[in-house]
């Protein structure tokens, strides 16, 4: 029986084991360098490998929910599509506008790649398995982030178009409002934790009582947390049924219409990167990393277990982009300020009530009417200013 | 000349009120775009979000065909209706062959109605299927309602072809009657694929009507009012979401109407979503006055007897024959002078009268909604540019 | 509350996902070109003239009325007739087209040719493999590639090809009534006539 929990533990270690073993092949004086280099080519390898797989996915995926097959012809049920897909982007000529802010254009998409790879940093793939545990991970990961925002900006304004300006200005406003609900949904976790680094955040969130585990989700002001920091999350990542900036059927491509090949390539990228990992700091928080959702799991190794949370999250990224139309900027903008925020703080106040609860089924009661009862008037209030219903018709003979 | 006295011409000079010209963007949303419905240029004047002005330009699909018309006899404008509004093309050639009967005078038997009433209202289900398709695909539902509403319109397509050998382009109706007598078993397939419609209206109800995003996105939005409404023109389902209570099959009782119960449903907002929902409705409607013909379709021929293909001569004079088009009223007016070809011959297109208001209905509102109103007019620019 | 309406939503988008790997219902797609739909009998792609028997000259149905060129609405038939005449299924003696082009790049598919033909010899084809690279010769279809046999007629359109083909047969017989009824008319008035010289 040991014998099994020791392959599982080693398991469950191996890519650790596997860099210490190689590093022991490098002179002493080389080894923090290759230390670095070997913690960050795997990402670097397996995140872009899973923005392929995502891109197949949802294609697929899509398809499905639309009474279709997605690709289906290059390679076996279409495996080898996003190889295709690469290809074409490659070959396609560059096409730069003349009027355009050249270094600028060429910089933005290297930013956005860039900024989204840095998010990896602090995100805990497995157990031990952090590139930089850093205090103040969290702190870092949303400075990191909002770099995007600036290569969005940058992309529409060195275009120098009237369609990319619109789509620019529009992607800023949403970024920028949609931080606010991102980070206050964030807060809730930390003051629970005690601890901005996300190492310590995951690790409060592995132990488990019987078979459940301590994941924040399964808390009234965890799980309200969870939901706004999925649906900030969606806004992040300008997705459906946030994806106005690149609103499709109205102005085309939004920010990067001027791109073409290769550079649209890493935006597309660098889009999907940021979802995967704001995706990742959503299963950190709130999921509980890289910990196994029962105690006799706990066997199956911890990256196992991360990857198969992220995938889950994509599964309903994709399905409610296959479901909903796009919300309009106003809309947008009212969602975040007028309901998101008044969320987030009312959830802040729920959460220290629960900590200075006693335990029990009273600050289960407490704090769940306290997250249920704001949300419905809420939406009362946004529904009713604006008198939505369901119209009634009448009929004549 | 006199058009500088008009309050929306010159569309070039600046709005002599308003925020200054800095900081206006001058926008087309122009005739290669996803979401026009085809050719269809709006040169657009933007505050910010807002829109100051609009300019509709259109003509881009423009193919003389009133004056082709003029050079082809009668029976050979039948095919050119088909391509007018090329969503429906029944509806364009009962109106047609409705114009010529009332200039020469013939009658309609018996089963040819009711074949014109079936493959009618079977076009105007697959129109607004289409039409609810498209405006949901227009808001950025990323395809999923147009996929479910177009493998309905695929089975009334296939319907279409078994009965006149194309899917779209029918060229169904002659003068005097139908063309070709139905085949065996179409009648029990078309019943069992009315009978599956209202399976999918449930379905899409579902994905849709309660749907808060699809609600904000389209609730006073586009008010049309009731007097710009009777006003403009408007005709169809718009007018209808607006309150005007015209249905040209309750007005005119042409064809055989009168014999089938059914309601016409009626908006109070005039909004999207009321457009929606009243296309939503009107395609219950169908179904039912559909159930009611399929189960009395009467045997006897198709065509008047004494209608002959080749060597039509009307006598001069002229006539206006209309019909309730999925779009709105299509009418078709024509002059003869007793040759083979007519003197004059006029379209009535109801796409392009009603979509003379969509400056007044885009006013104020945001670019994303320019793109939700024109969805709701439903045009088809085959219509509007003939 | 709100979300609602988009809890039902998702609801029937996830109902669609699982039931496409379910119900045929639910995947509508054919997969062209391996899998084909079944072709709906009454369609109609291009016109193409009928021929009886084996030789596509001799039999050729069509007669060079020039009926069907008059009345094509877009006029993309062209015939020139011929100067002599070749005998038809009935045996008489009529015209032929010397030159029979259809430019299927104007032809709009109406289908009027077919219904103004008084000879049955001109009915629509349902075969739409027919793009080329030659945008000037390659769609003007000459009346070699526009013969057809009436076996393919009647393998296209089964149900029209049999009325179409009952009808012929049945003015075949009348007409064959006709002329016997003529013989023996002519025979019974040669037996009737009295030899000259007999007394009346």
């Amino acid at each position: 029986m040991t014998h099994l929990v020791q392959l599982a533990q080693q398991l469950d270690q191996i890519f650790v084991l596997a860099k210490h073993w190689l590093l022991g092949y490098v002179p002493a004086g080389a080894q923090p360098l290759c230390s670095a280099v070997l913690s960050v080519v795997p990402i670097i390898i397996v995140f872009p490998l899973l923005f392929a797989i995502t891109t197949l996915l949802e294609r697929k995926g899509l398809g499905r929910i639309q009474n279709r097959y997605g690709p289906n012809r290059v390679g076996p049920f279409g495996l080898l599509q996003p190889i295709a897909d690469g290809v074409k982007t490659l070959t396609k000529e560059d096409i730069v506008p003349i009027t355009a802010d050249h270094a600028v254009h060429f910089l933005a998409p290297l930013l956005l790649v860039s900024a989204s790879f840095m998010d990896y940093a602090v995100l805990p793939i497995g157990r031990n398995m952090v590139i930089v545990n850093l205090n103040a991970g969290v702190l870092f990961f949303f400075a990191v982030g909002s770099l995007m925002e600036l290569a969005v900006f940058m992309a529409g304004w060195s275009s120098r178009s009237k369609y990319t300006l619109l789509g620019a200005m529009r992607a800023i406003a949403q970024m920028i409002s949609y931080e606010v609900p991102l980070v206050l949904a964030s807060i809730v976790v930390i003051m629970q934790a005690g601890s901005l680094s996300t190492v310590a955040i995951v690790n409060m969130q592995a132990t488990y009582t019987g078979i459940w585990p301590h994941w924040f989700v399964f808390t009234p002001w965890g799980f309200a947390g969870f939901v706004l920091f999925m649906v900030a999350a969606t806004a992040e990542s300008n997705r459906s049924p946030f994806d106005l900036p690149e609103g499709e059927s109205e102005i085309i491509a939004g920010y990067y219409t001027e791109y073409s090949g290769f550079k649209f390539a890493f935006f597309f990228m660098g889009e999907y990167i940021g979802m995967f990992a704001t995706s990742g700091m959503a299963i950190t928080l709130f999921l509980g990393g890289w910990s196994a959702p029962f105690s006799f799991l706990a066997w199956i190794p911890s990256y196992f277990w991360f990857f198969a949370k992220l995938l889950v999250l994509i599964a309903v990224f994709i399905w409610v982009r296959g479901t909903l139309p796009r919300l309009r900027m106003d809309q947008l903008m009212n969602l975040a300020w007028e309901f998101m925020l008044p969320m987030t703080l009312l959830n802040l106040l729920t959460a220290g009530i629960w900590h200075f609860m006693p335990m029990g089924p009273s600050r289960w009661l407490v704090c769940s009417i306290m997250v249920a009862v704001p949300c419905i008037l809420l939406s009362r209030g946004l529904k009713h200013k604006k008198k939505f219903q369901v119209h009634t018709y009448h009929y004549s003979e | 000349m006199s058009t500088a006295t008009l309050p929306t011409a010159h569309f070039d000079l600046e709005p002599m009120t308003g925020p200054s010209k800095e900081q206006l963007l001058e926008l087309s949303m122009g005739p290669q775009h996803p979401s026009t419905h085809g050719v269809f240029r709006m040169k657009v004047v933007l505050d910010g979000e807002r829109v100051v002005r609009l300019k509709p330009v259109f003509g881009y699909l423009h193919r003389n065909h009133e004056k082709i018309a003029e050079s082809e006899t009668y029976l050979g404008s039948m095919p050119y209706t088909d391509r007018l509004d090329y969503m429906c093309s029944i509806t364009n050639n009962w109106a047609y062959a409705l114009a010529v009967e009332k200039l020469a005078g013939i009658q309609v038997p018996e089963r040819a109605e009711y074949l014109r009433v079936i493959t009618g209202e079977l076009t105007r289900l697959q129109n607004h299927a289409c039409l609810i398709g498209f405006l949901m695909q227009d808001m950025g539902s990323s395809g999923t309602p147009l996929m479910y509403a177009f493998r309905e319109r695929e089975k009334i397509l296939d319907l279409f072809e078994a009965l006149t050998g194309a899917r779209m382009m029918c060229n169904y109706m002659r003068f005097g009657g139908c063309r070709v007598d139905l085949p065996d078993g179409w009648l029990d397939q078309a019943k069992k694929v009315v009978a599956d419609f209202p399976r999918f209206l449930d379905e899409y109800e579902q994905l849709l009507v309660s749907n808060e995003i699809l609600m904000e996105r389209t609730q006073d939005v586009g008010v049309l009012s009731r007097e710009l409404a009777v006003s403009a023109g408007i005709s169809g389902p718009m007018a209808r979401a607006s309150g005007v209570d015209y249905d040209i099959r309750k007005v005119d009782h042409y064809s055989i109407y009168d014999r089938f119960t059914f309601r016409v449903p009626l908006g109070s907002h005039g909004d999207v979503y009321d457009r929606f929902m009243v296309r939503l409705l009107e395609m219950r409607e169908s179904v039912s006055i559909l159930e009611q013909a399929m189960r009395a379709v009467p045997a006897g021929p198709i065509v008047d007897p004494k209608m002959k293909i080749r060597g039509f001569r009307p006598k001069p004079g002229e006539a206006y024959g209309r019909i309730e088009a999925p779009k709105g009223e299509l009418g078709f007016y024509l002059v003869s002078d007793g040759s083979p070809n007519p003197y004059r011959y006029r379209v009535r297109p109801p796409s392009l009268i009603n979509l003379t208001v969509l400056e007044d209905l885009c006013l104020g509102r945001n670019v994303a909604d320019i793109v939700a109103i024109l969805g709701s007019i439903d045009i088809v620019l085959g219509e509007v540019d003939r | 509350m709100v979300g609602e309406g988009i809890l039902k939503g998702m609801a029937e988008t996830a109902r669609n996902f699982f039931g496409s790997f379910v119900s045929k219902d639910r995947l509508t797609t054919v997969q062209y070109p391996e899998q084909r739909e079944l072709r709906i009998e009454a369609a109609r792609d291009f016109p193409f003239l009928v021929y009886d028997g084996a030789d596509w000259h001799q039999g050729m149905r069509c007669v060079a009325c020039q009926i069907c060129e008059k009345e094509c609405p877009p006029k993309c038939i062209f015939i020139e007739k011929s100067k002599d005449k070749k005998p038809d299924a009935n045996g008489k003696p009529q015209f032929y087209p010397a030159v029979f082009n259809i430019d299927i790049s104007v032809c709009m598919s109406c289908q009027i040719c077919v219904e103004v033909c008084p000879f049955d010899a001109i009915k629509m084809d349902v075969d739409y493999d027919l793009s080329t690279d030659d945008r000037f010769g390659g769609l003007l279809l000459n009346k070699q590639r526009l013969s057809k046999s009436n076996e393919y007629y009647r393998k296209i359109h089964p149900t029209e090809a049999s009325a179409v083909d009952a009808r012929l047969a049945g003015e075949r017989a009348r007409q064959e009534a006709k002329a016997k009824t003529a013989a023996e008319a002519r025979l019974t008035t040669t037996a009737v006539q009295p030899a000259s010289g007999e007394p009346r």
